[in-house]
């Protein structure tokens, strides 16, 4: 029985490596990505490589995982979904319940490592919604948007209450997307929006009090320019002073003097702005929109529902990071510690996103394949 | 498969699919595009003014902390002081590896494990761009070996700052108190605003109770530093507002008189302005330096503090309780007179034992045979147990406490300061409370010569003597007078109104009270004779020596070795002077005295004595009152003699 577990097992890794099933394309995207985001954490980190060797060899773990989540059918996954579903949202209550953090309340000990549950939902979150849709006739009926709502909300809202906004709503994103993907009507989209517009001073009421703050200071950041606004003012002079062709590499002023707080994990890409213009800026953006179009190219190319809706949900919610971790940086959103995806300093966020990238090479891996 | 899901149109699915794929990838072109566009705003149309600020951006902000307010005696001299020093303080997020960093440099400045401990916590608590620092009260030797080697620690550098410093020690250290470095607790009590910046907080004393009188608001600068992170010029300063400065009632010269006539002996002594509640002294001996507490103290001279035979840290003044003893007498008699159960005139037979009705058991009076037949002057001139016996049984245990607790017993007398006992003052609401007993009149008797489960502070007891002085007005002691905000102002007095209505509703009762007091000292026959001698206003006084362990069998003790008697009694004195309108009121107990009066009024007379020389105009020798005590004249009298004593 275990001499044929590990003859299964070595035919599988044999696998991996002879003929990897996964899309060229978007594997080179993220390589040249990983690459710009080592080089940025280089420059950003005073010319210094312990933080790069770091985050290197969480490349290497993420690039492995992915590796392997690849072999995993959808069909597999499909079947996982519930329950990866329910467990991942049993360790969010877990962690409301006992879990300890600095100042919030979102890590859970494992005794040798600790982790974020709420990292799980990012993928979970979009599968569960997938495969709840994937059985139902599409467009989705009210009945089924509302189930898919709640879905939502429930882990949703025990994230937010951690509180751990960025993550929320990278969550929220996930599966309003595969929402949207599956046809949601239009005027349904529309007045959805009109109501979460609705609910903004609702939620303004039970924000905390440093959330509340954040917002008023990107609104007005010289009125706090030793706190929070200081973080604004000096990023956008990071962005601003950059121009059309930047300072060049290893060059950012605001990063080596220090102006510029957490330059290597959230505000890491006003380093690589003042590093390399505008034009880096468009260079980059046009990388994570060819990452985001080939995801939704793949899930285009899948022939049921499940893929479909899981691998475009994916593909969109990494333009969530982007937007949100741009729009922080340029001080057009307030500070929520949403990373730039593959360039921020940090463990976690990497690997889960290179997870998620699995799974989309076996949704491209098995696209010939019905369900 | 098809057929389980035959009404799902899988071709229509993929279309519908397909659009809304194009329609999303467009959507986030366009969000991306609204992205780029901040961004060009930024990049090109702001260009010029963020490449202007970019290299003014020279500009740091940093927190000025406010310096403490100052604290004066009465008279200005100065008890608390800033005095600048060195430290060495650390940016964290400059620093690349902690460890390695506080090795080396523990090599160059020697940084000791409460240091280092503190200081990494301290780190943990801040932003990784705030200085935290890591060693305070750098030598001259230490700052010069650390500019040599200033180069190789980035993030760490050498910042002047104010520390504090008490020029006279140990003499204020129970009243003034002590600051102490901010720690990781502290951290989590004191607001982050107004605290940044700041390393010490009051601990006990004045300091604690005054913190945030003394703390002011912290202001911050702008500085201009250089590619390194140094500064190189100040742009802009919005100064801090210091603390408030604080002037203390009490006169450093009374104090310093006041702890030397203790000579090392424990004990404590108050003195109290009866017209306002102004605290003129307030020693407890022995006493500490609180110069070692400020940078932190190390272990083993805090150990020898807390655990030293005679606790130097323990403030007998606010916090040592002791059974009153005789001192309580006058304040029993007032309330005799004022509740009517006496008139001055009334008498009582002391025989030497006194008995209540129907009982065997015997309160003995401090003479064998009794005093005769006392009235109240002279029942508080020889002290005499059965007169008070006898008053205390007529009042009764409820209306005993209740009259005791106007003058303050029992409870915190209000003084500005932390840590003060409240004492015991006997009641049945109390014994129930504690023991689960109902009262007995027994309890009543000993209460009425202040034994028993009675305890009081010296503060309370000078309290109730200030009281009693003041002609029954009540006044919450005080130890700051007035604040002042900056040296150029003038001291803006506290108001301290009295807590209550007078305890006196017939000056002819107080002045019975006052004139037996005065016996006590200038009547020969008076327990404290000579106390007043030599003094230019008329004094009052009482003494009283009471008993650090109940008593095992009811036989006279005959052993009067000094030494003996010490170790069983603690020795009271109290007094107040000019008599008739009084301007202090002392009280004094010595741990271990034989008699209130031999071992205690001394020290209650140094404290008047010193008292005196700081009135401006001492006044012309005033005659003893030899003609209202009717007394032979005092020139042959024997030295105190110890007989008044209660047991």
């Amino acid at each position: 029985m275990i001499e044929l577990m590990r003859v299964r097992m070595n035919r599988f890794l044999r696998r991996i490596l002879t003929r990897p099933r996964i899309d060229l394309p978007l594997a080179a995207g993220l390589f040249l990505l990983g690459a710009v985001g080592l080089a940025t954490l280089y420059s950003a980190d005073g010319g210094n490589m312990s933080m790069v060797g770091g985050q290197a060899a969480r490349f290497v773990l993420g690039g492995v995982l992915l590796l392997l989540v690849s072999r995993i059918p959808p069909a597999t996954l499909r079947t996982w979904t519930p329950w990866l579903y329910i467990g991942s949202t049993a360790l969010l209550v877990v962690v409301a319940v006992l879990g300890e953090g600095r100042g919030a309340d979102r890590w859970l000990d494992l005794g040798v490592m600790r982790f974020q549950p709420s990292e799980l939902l990012k993928l979970t979150m979009p599968m569960m919604v997938a495969w709840y849709l994937h059985a139902r006739p599409l467009p989705p009926s009210w009945k089924d948007m509302a189930v898919v709502g709640l879905l939502i909300v429930v882990p949703a809202a025990l994230i937010a209450k951690q509180p751990d906004l960025g993550t929320a709503l990278l969550v929220t994103a996930a599966g309003a997307f595969a929402l949207f993907l599956a046809g949601m009507g239009w005027w349904r989209i529309v007045a959805l929006l009109a109501a979460v517009v609705g609910m903004i001073p609702v939620a303004w009421h039970f924000l905390h009090q440093y959330q509340r703050d954040r917002v008023l200071t990107m609104l007005n950041p010289e009125s706090d320019p030793l706190g929070n606004g200081w973080h604004i003012i000096q990023s956008q002079i990071a962005v601003g002073s950059g121009g059309i062709f930047g300072k060049g590499f290893g060059h950012s002023s605001q990063s080596r003097l220090d102006f510029l707080p957490e330059h290597t994990t959230d505000f890491i890409f006003a380093v690589f702005s003042e590093e390399f213009g505008l034009i880096g800026v468009c260079l980059l953006l046009a990388l994570y929109a060819f990452i985001i179009g080939r995801c939704l190219w793949i899930a285009m190319q899948a022939r049921d529902t499940y893929s479909r809706l899981l691998a475009g949900a994916i593909g969109m919610s990494f333009f969530v990071y982007v937007f949100v971790n741009g729009g922080m940086v340029a001080g057009m959103l307030p500070v929520v510690g949403v990373p730039m995806p593959m360039i921020s300093y940090g463990g976690t966020s990497a690997v889960s996103l290179l997870v998620g990238f699995g799974v989309l090479m076996s949704i491209h891996a098995h696209r010939k394949m019905h369900d | 498969m098809q057929q389980r899901r035959s009404i799902k149109d899988h071709r229509s699915e993929g279309a519908l699919f397909r659009r809304r794929a194009l329609v999303g990838f467009a959507l986030i072109l366009l969000g991306l595009c609204a992205l780029v566009s901040r961004y060009v705003y930024l990049q090109v149309a702001r260009h010029d003014e963020f490449v202007t600020r970019s290299v003014n951006n020279r500009v740091k902000p940093r927190v000025l902390p406010p310096p403490r307010g100052l604290i004066y005696d009465r008279n200005g001299v100065l008890l608390a002081d800033n005095v600048p020093a060195f430290r060495l303080e650390v940016v964290p997020e400059q620093v690349k590896d902690m460890k390695a960093m506080l090795a080396q440099l523990g090599m160059v400045v020697p940084l000791s494990q409460d240091d280092i401990d503190s200081f990494l916590k301290q780190v943990k608590q801040s932003r990784r761009f705030d200085s935290v620092p890591l060693k305070l009260h750098l030598t001259e030797d230490e700052i010069d070996r650390f500019a040599v080697n200033r180069w190789r620690f980035p993030g760490v550098d050498v910042v002047p700052y104010l520390t504090r410093n008490y020029p006279l020690g140990s003499l204020f250290a129970h009243v003034v108190g002590y600051v102490g470095r901010i720690d990781a607790d502290d951290m989590k009590k004191l607001d982050e605003a107004s605290y940044k910046g700041t390393t010490h907080v009051g601990r006990i004393g004045i300091e604690r109770s005054y913190e945030s009188v003394l703390h002011g608001t912290p202001g911050y600068e702008l500085d201009e530093v250089n590619a390194n992170g140094r500064v190189q010029r100040v742009l802009e300063t919005h100064p801090p507002s210091p603390g408030k400065n604080l002037y203390l009632s009490i006169d450093a010269r009374i104090q310093k008189a006041a702890e030397k006539a203790f000579d090392g002996r424990p004990g404590a002594a108050v003195a109290i302005d009866p017209r306002n509640g102004q605290v003129l002294a307030m020693v407890s001996v022995p006493t500490f330096d609180p110069n070692l507490f400020v940078d932190g103290i190390s272990a083993a001279d805090y150990h020898a503090l807390l655990y030293g035979p005679d606790k130097p840290l323990f403030n007998r003044a606010i916090s040592g309780v002791y059974p009153p003893g005789s001192t309580v007498k006058p304040l029993l008699a007032l309330g005799g007179l004022e509740l009517g159960l006496r008139t001055p005139e009334d008498t009582v037979l002391s025989t030497g034992v006194f008995y209540i009705p129907g009982q065997k058991r015997g309160y003995r009076d401090d003479r064998r045979g009794g005093f005769g037949t006392v009235n109240m002057k002279l029942a508080i001139m020889w002290s005499v147990n059965t007169y008070f016996y006898k008053l205390a049984l007529d009042m009764g245990i409820d209306r005993f406490s209740k009259w005791m607790g106007r003058f303050g017993f029992g409870k915190p007398t209000g003084i500005d300061l932390d840590n003060e006992a409240a004492g015991v003052l006997p009641s049945r609401a109390w014994k129930s409370k504690h023991f689960r007993q109902p009262w007995y009149p027994g309890e009543t008797v000993i209460a009425g010569i202040g034994q028993g489960y009675w305890a009081v502070t010296p503060l309370q007891l000078a309290h109730a003597i200030a009281t009693l002085a003041g002609h029954g007005v009540p006044y919450a002691p005080r130890l700051v007078m007035s604040e002042q905000s900056g040296e150029n102002n003038p001291p803006v007095p506290l108001v301290n109104p009295p807590t209550g209505p007078s305890l006196v509703t017939s000056e002819a009762n107080w002045n019975t009270v006052e004139q037996g007091m005065q016996m006590v000292v200038n009547d020969p026959r008076g327990t404290g004779y000579g106390l007043g001698k030599g003094f230019p206003y008329t004094v009052a006084g009482k003494s009283g020596t009471a008993e650090r362990y109940s008593r095992t069998t009811d036989a006279y003790n005959t052993n009067k070795s000094t030494a003996y008697l010490a170790s069983r009694h603690r020795a009271w004195f109290e007094m107040f002077a000019p008599a008739e309108h009084p301007r202090i009121a002392v009280a004094v107990v010595l741990e271990s005295g034989a008699w209130g009066a031999a071992d205690a009024g001394p020290i209650a007379r140094k404290i008047l004595d010193a008292w005196l020389s700081t009135q401006k105009d001492p006044p012309p020798d005033t005659p003893l009152p030899e003609s209202r005590t009717k007394a032979p004249p005092p020139s042959t009298a024997p030295a105190p003699a110890p007989t008044g004593a209660t047991p």
